[in-house]
């Protein structure tokens, strides 16, 4: 199982929750088992099948893009999602 | 190829250049020219000819327009010895200034004639009682702090991320404070605003702000923009000359004109960002590290990025995101310590967490990668709306 942090802006199509739990053995997988329980997320984190452009995805502290995208094998170590936030006032 | 010495001889023949004793009678004389001084700064700080107008070598060519308009000025140029300001001659000479000449030997060969020699002023007793705590960092000691007292800093916002940020800038006593902001202060705003103050509903944030501030510290000069910062005034603004700059914007179009601006400015941004109770905050130091678009190359549609005015912000939220950008700022006033550069700090006050995640510069960039696409200032509310309908940018 891998630990899934949702930002604030997604946690209402996760029912409130800041983490989730999800399985797979891509980062793809773990995104999908996501959508499969959580449909809402789907329109947020994918686009045609690949990541959003908007959406950051990172891995043990790491952006997937700079790894293997959506292919990277994850490893126990926790994912988080995370939109740009423009709040500053 | 040819060698730095072979250049440095090619480039001394293309440009006019002015012995210590000539430029001293010119000095004199009843049309002196401007000095320009493009040593870095903590040769800067250890004395320079009476007047002079001080821009790093490095920063040269971004700054030059806004702070010396006139072309036709004559400008003697310097460094420690005469090099570095050749190259500066050839620059200036190709971004149109008609009457530059090179000093000689540089500020050593002047300093070695016995000519006058300013030096940056000490801390006066009420400084040194006001700085004391500083004083004894250190880190930064008497020299960091006329670092700061020298420094420039503009606050993109007067809201929930200047207000902390502002006060504490203003506390460390950096020197000049430039603050961006339309708004007026209203009664929603003072649940975190704390520059502002009951008394100030209605006022121009930039003016409250002006009068907290200067109010805190004497030393401070705020100087006010009271309008958005857009393409059309932000070459105005960033022509007034700033070390760091403050993202405080609550948009994402300001948020992108910013980046763009910094880049070609090359004028490092401490970024932060606030939602609910979550806070984001980075370094931005460009060509040294990653730029904004490197870390959020799209915006996202507008159902994924509600502003803190429909979605709401916990008031300290912005009290501990702007006051680590306040830090980061000072840090990088003074060349200190490791700054957010290449990191992204997640903060959650509901779970009190602070993670990171790691930032990289994206070779293909569009403004800051190997080969930028976008070189001028776009429109950036239709670049993010294009980006919210998915079109993509």
């Amino acid at each position: 199982m891998t630990a899934v942090r949702i930002p604030p802006t997604l946690r209402a199509e996760v029912g409130g929750e800041r983490q989730v739990e999800a399985e797979g053995d891509d980062v793809r997988g773990v995104l999908e088992d996501l959508t499969a329980r959580f449909p809402a997320l789907a329109s947020q984190l994918f686009d045609d099948g690949e990541l959003a452009p908007f959406v950051n995805v990172y891995l043990g502290g790491e952006d997937v893009r700079t790894l293997d995208g959506l292919d990277t094998a994850v490893n126990g170590q926790a994912i988080i999602l995370l939109p740009a936030m423009a709040g500053g006032s | 190829m040819a060698s730095y010495r072979d250049l440095l001889t090619r480039i001394k023949a293309e440009i006019d250049e002015i012995g210590a004793a000539d430029a001293r009678e010119r000095a004199a004389s009843s049309e002196p020219p401007l000095f320009l001084d493009v040593r870095e700064r903590e040769e800067w700080e250890e004395g320079f000819v009476p007047g002079a107008l001080h821009v790093p070598r490095g920063q040269l060519e971004s700054r030059i327009e806004g702070l010396l308009p006139d072309r036709s000025r004559e400008v003697v140029v310097y460094c420690a010895g005469g090099s570095r300001s050749a190259f500066a001659a050839k620059s200036l000479g190709e971004l149109g200034y008609e009457n530059v000449t090179s000093l000689t030997g540089g500020f050593t060969d002047w300093k070695r004639n016995g000519f006058d020699v300013e030096t940056p002023r000490t801390l006066s007793p009420q400084q040194r009682a006001r700085y004391s705590r500083h004083l004894l960092i250190p880190e930064v000691g008497e020299a960091g702090q006329q670092r700061l007292l020298a420094s420039r800093v503009l606050l993109i916002g007067a809201g929930g991320l200047g207000s902390p940020a502002s006060l504490y800038l203003a506390a460390a006593g950096v020197g000049t404070i430039g603050i961006v902001d339309a708004d007026v202060v209203d009664d929603s705003n003072l649940q975190r605003q704390i520059v502002h103050s009951t008394e100030r509903l209605g006022e121009a944030k930039v003016l409250s702000a002006k009068r907290t501030l200067e109010a805190l510290n004497p030393d401070v000069d705020v100087k006010t923009y009271e309008e958005r910062l857009t393409s059309e005034n932000v070459e105005r603004i960033l022509g007034d000359g700033w070390d760091v700059i403050v993202d405080g914007a609550d948009n994402f179009p300001t948020r992108y004109l910013v980046n763009d601006a910094s880049v070609w400015h090359d004028i490092p941004v401490v970024h932060g960002s606030i939602y609910r109770f979550e806070g984001q905050v980075t370094v931005f130091e460009p060509h040294a590290g990653p730029c904004y678009r490197c870390l959020f190359p799209t915006p996202p549609p507008p159902e994924l990025a509600p502003s803190c005015a429909e979605g709401g912000v916990l008031g300290v939220l912005p009290g501990i995101v702007g006051s680590l950008q306040a830090s980061e700022a000072l840090k990088v006033l003074l060349g200190i310590g490791e700054t957010l550069q290449g990191r992204l700090l997640l903060i959650d006050a509901l779970a009190t967490s602070f993670d990171e995640v790691s930032v990289k510069r994206d070779p293909a960039c569009p403004v800051c990668g190997e080969s930028p696409t976008i070189t001028e200032y776009v429109d950036y509310v239709e670049f993010c709306q294009a980006a919210g309908r998915g079109v993509g940018a």
